[in-house]
């Protein structure tokens, strides 16, 4: 595996082409944990896992998939591994699974993954695309974990479940509900945009 | 089963009080790159309700009478998703049969509904929640209209903002996620009037 190119598809998919601030996809099934810190790392966890080993399999694949049907395989493929981190939830975070409850499934229709799948995986090496997964699983991670320390501070005043702020602080209510993720979500796009113009601006 | 719980309060309560999309945030990347102008909003909207009711009532089908006695419910990922993309295809060959009318208007849009996470999040949420099969029928329906208003919403709301003057850093993604969190204070508005869990 090249360096190089290693180390364009982790610039790639951290910063300018990160999925979230690109293309804004995936934010469904995702956004709806990062009102709780802790919940949104097993759920990162468990999409980074997915995407890597998803990618990695429909590269392995991509020669013996008839095109008609590649649409149908890559979802297959994926929600096999969907099935076995909601299994491995269940069987060592069984609180955090409840609580999580629909969204582990909701991985399969994320448009981060098929989007790899489709745009990496089809046309590179398993062992790229692998690493493609993890670059761009990690490229999404950190932005919904920084809205959920933001949510989480705001709306409950604590960190993973340990209270930080104490007493003085009135909780935000609407933080931890669904408009605050819009908000987040949509300021956090704002402040990056205003960077990478910035930077357009000053190099240009 | 819950029975005591009415199919017309899931119904009100899908469309108002728990909205699909501006509660649970299902099907946000379909809302985001479709909402631009109304009449596509109408077409995609009726799609995913036809598709979101049938579905539902299938994979309760499928649920109950196959993967529960065989005890392969740990399958239901695999199966919802396949019941879902086999009956999307189904319904693309038969309208594109019958109308072409129908097929130029809503015949576009259910590829895109087969990756819409709103439409498989209804059928978990139906697992999850015990419904009955007409308690999932009526909550199918309800997710339906619930999301098809709230898109309608956003697109005439961004057919008007083609006029004013948006933050650079805003425009695009950023902006119509500020409008959804507003749309989504506004449901909340909502939620005295039923309780579902």
């Amino acid at each position: 595996m090249p360096a190089f190119k290693l180390k364009k598809v982790f610039a790639d998919d951290l910063g300018a082409n990160n999925p979230i601030f690109a293309q804004v996809l995936g934010i469904c099934s995702t956004l709806a944990v990062t009102n709780v810190l802790k919940n949104t790392v097993v759920m990162c966890v468990g999409l980074i896992f997915v995407t890597a080993l998803s990618n990695m399999t429909v590269s392995l694949l991509r020669k013996y998939m008839p095109s008609r049907v590649r649409m149908m395989v890559e979802t297959l493929i994926i929600a096999s591994y969907v099935i076995i981190v909601d299994i491995v939830l269940k069987a060592f975070l069984p609180d955090i699974s409840r609580q999580l409850g629909p969204y582990v499934g909701l991985i399969i229709t994320n448009c981060i993954i098929m989007g790899r799948a489709e745009a990496f995986a089809l046309s590179n090496p398993p062992g790229l695309s692998f690493m493609d997964g993890i670059a761009s699983g990690i490229g999404y991670s950190y932005v919904l974990l920084a809205i959920a320390v933001v949510r989480e501070l705001m709306g409950s005043g604590s960190l993973w479940g340990y209270p930080v702020l104490g007493d003085w602080w009135t909780n935000w209510s609407i933080m931890v509900m669904a408009p605050g993720a819009f908000f987040m979500l949509a300021i956090f796009i704002w402040v990056v945009k205003g960077i990478i113009n910035k930077e357009e601006e000053e190099s240009t | 089963m819950t029975e005591s719980i009415a199919f017309y309060a899931i119904f009100f309560a899908a469309i108002f009080t728990n909205n699909i999309l501006l509660t649970n945030y299902l099907g946000m990347c379909s809302f985001l790159a479709v909402s631009r102008e109304v009449s596509t909003s109408v077409g995609l909207g009726s799609a995913v309700i036809f598709v979101m009711t049938t579905t539902s009532m299938l994979n309760w089908l499928a649920y109950e009478y196959i993967l529960l006695p065989l005890g392969l419910v740990y399958l239901r990922y695999i199966v919802f998703i396949v019941i879902i993309a086999a009956f999307v295809q189904l319904v693309e060959m038969i309208i594109e049969r019958i109308s072409d009318k129908l097929y130029a208007s809503l015949g576009i849009f259910l590829p895109l509904i087969t990756v819409n996470c709103a439409i498989l999040g209804v059928s978990l949420f139906m697992i999850i929640r015990d419904y009955s099969f007409v308690n999932s029928l009526f909550y199918g329906l309800g997710s339906g209209i619930g999301w098809t208003v709230a898109i309608i919403a956003m697109a005439g709301i961004r057919q008007k903002m083609k006029r004013s003057r948006v933050p650079r850093g805003l425009a695009g993604a950023g902006i119509t996620l500020i409008i959804a969190g507003m749309m989504a204070l506004a449901f909340m508005g909502f939620s005295g009037m039923i309780k579902i869990t």
